[in-house]
């Protein structure tokens, strides 16, 4: 039993040493693919980055009348908070806004002439972040029906609710052209690899016959394949990784510069141990796979 | 032993062509330890019968049996089992085109389990009698007709095997090769194997005076002791 185990993978390792052509082609065939594997899933923290920090800068502000005083404004909040659909909510008073607003106009001269004219126009408000988009039409509601109804000069949720309805609607439609294009992809790789496989294998098959009429039992003729194929899957996943290394190292600075925040090469590292399990278990699976379907029909003779 | 019981064999037609009767109603008998020469023309249906006792081809009509066994009951899984008993020289040699012509013969003692030490030791004994010592490590595509047959030859006994089909084993050897076959055959022979040889080469069948039964359009025409290659 040992000595056949042996043997057959001392025979695998012949057959993959002495084709390299096909091995390498085979090889190839199985890095495309596990890249793309190893790439979808990389996609995946990218789409999740740019989504949730697309959801992040949704909100709804309230604006309250000039007069309305700063303790009915923070007992407003914790009413609000006390309203499960509310994420987070951040209060800017009149002068938080005058500052952020000087801030970020203090180059333009026009604009801080006619502020110093008119003083501070600027409301005090709260910025209120929900979980969910459909969330804020429940806030706006209780805002509109509440005793602090009339504190209130505005709220901006009307004005914005285009918008976050369409922010909300195309990250919906980007999570799920994500996952049906990753699907096809993941499938047209596959396919391919094992056509490349069955190719292999095809070209065998007048060996594999004659090794069944000298008397080799199935195992014996069907071992060295899958061998083969475990070889050309591991040495592919290793590739990939190296490549994957290097790509995302130099590329991942240049990614920062368009989307601050994302660090691909931080969350490949972060994920190494996973994308490598992911990458083995592809090309060793798909090289047995394959191998075991493809040489099927020709152990009947 | 072995038992052709009534055997047809039709081979159904391709594209355009006819059905092909390869035999028709063929039955004998070939006990244990007899050598038994089949001859006739290409064509004659040498070929079909031997591979039917392989199990590579089933026939259409009647049984074959080995040694008391059903040829064609046994599952393809299990064909192993039969060919093992069965060494083999196949007319077309059928060498792996991968593997030296070491490996070649090496791989039926491998299937068997044999230790490294037994099979190194085999294969050197039957490499110096089919006197390929010199080219064990080439490939068969390195080698010459002659000596792919004879590494086809060294295959099919390495493992001693209790029956050997040689089917036009000497088709490709000069005069001088051909005898050494032979008398390898007949030494394998008297060391107690069962020989099945199918072959047109008339100089053969006269030397050895053994039993012939000789075909003919997929029927035997004639059975005999010490036969002779009539036509």
């Amino acid at each position: 039993m040992l000595i056949s185990l042996k043997r057959i993978i001392r025979s695998g390792w012949l057959n993959f040493s002495r084709n390299k052509g096909l091995s390498l082609a085979t090889i190839f065939i199985m890095v495309m693919t596990i890249s793309l594997v190893t790439s979808l899933f990389l996609f995946r923290d990218i789409t999740q980055f740019l989504i949730s920090s697309l959801q992040e800068k949704v909100d709804i502000s309230v604006y309250f009348k000039e007069a309305v005083q700063e303790k009915d404004i923070l007992q407003l909040r914790e009413e609000i908070n006390k309203i499960p659909e509310v994420k987070n909510i951040e209060y800017v008073s009149r002068e938080t806004a005058l500052e952020r607003f000087t801030q970020r106009y203090k180059d333009n001269q026009v604009v801080m002439e006619s502020l110093a004219e008119v003083g501070n126009p600027l409301l005090a408000s709260l910025n209120i972040k929900a979980w969910e988009a459909s969330q804020y039409i429940t806030v706006t509601n209780f805002l509109e029906t509440s005793s602090y109804k009339n504190l209130i000069d505005k709220v901006d949720y009307y004005q914005r609710k285009p918008v976050i309805e369409r922010i909300f609607s195309i990250t919906s439609a980007i999570n799920k052209t994500g996952i049906g294009f990753s699907l096809i992809l993941a499938i047209v790789a596959i396919l391919v690899a094992f056509n490349t496989i069955r190719l292999a294998i095809y070209n065998s098959k007048e060996e594999i016959s004659v090794m069944r009429l000298v008397g080799a039992s199935n195992w014996f003729i069907r071992g060295p394949f899958l061998v083969q194929g475990a070889i050309s899957g591991f040495a592919a996943a290793i590739i990939t990784l190296l490549i994957f290394t290097g790509a995302l190292f130099f590329l991942s600075p240049k990614l920062e510069i368009l989307f601050p925040g994302l660090n691909i090469f931080n969350s490949f590292t972060g994920n190494l141990g996973i994308l490598f399990l992911i990458q083995i278990f592809t090309g060793v699976g798909l090289g047995v796979v394959s191998s075991i379907i493809a040489i099927r029909k020709y152990l009947k003779v | 032993m072995i038992k052709f019981q009534n055997i047809t064999k039709i081979y159904p037609p391709h594209s355009f062509g006819e059905t092909t009767i390869a035999i028709e109603d063929v039955s004998f008998k070939v006990n244990k330890k007899e050598f038994v020469s089949i001859v006739g023309r290409s064509g004659a249906g040498k070929t079909t019968l031997l591979k039917l006792l392989l199990a590579e081809e089933k026939p259409t009509k009647g049984r074959v049996f080995f040694d008391g066994q059903d040829v064609h009951k046994i599952k393809p899984a299990d064909f192993f089992k039969l060919r093992r008993r069965i060494g083999t020289i196949f007319q077309d040699y059928k060498l792996f085109p991968s593997k030296t012509t070491y490996e070649n013969i090496a791989y039926v003692m491998e299937v068997m389990g044999a230790s490294e030490e037994e099979i190194s030791k085999n294969v050197q004994e039957v490499l110096e009698i089919v006197g390929l010592t010199s080219r064990a490590y080439n490939f068969p595509e390195e080698l010459s007709g002659g000596e792919r047959q004879r590494v086809a030859i060294a295959r099919a006994l390495i493992h001693r095997p209790e029956v050997i089909l040689a089917d036009e084993p000497t088709g490709n050897l000069d005069p001088y090769n051909t005898l050494d076959i032979i008398r390898l055959l007949l030494k394998i022979h008297e060391f107690g194997a069962t020989i099945i040889l199918a072959t047109h080469d008339k100089k053969t069948i006269n030397v050895l005076g053994k039993r012939v039964i000789t075909l003919e359009q997929g029927r035997i025409i004639r059975d005999e002791e010490k036969g002779r290659f009539i036509f």
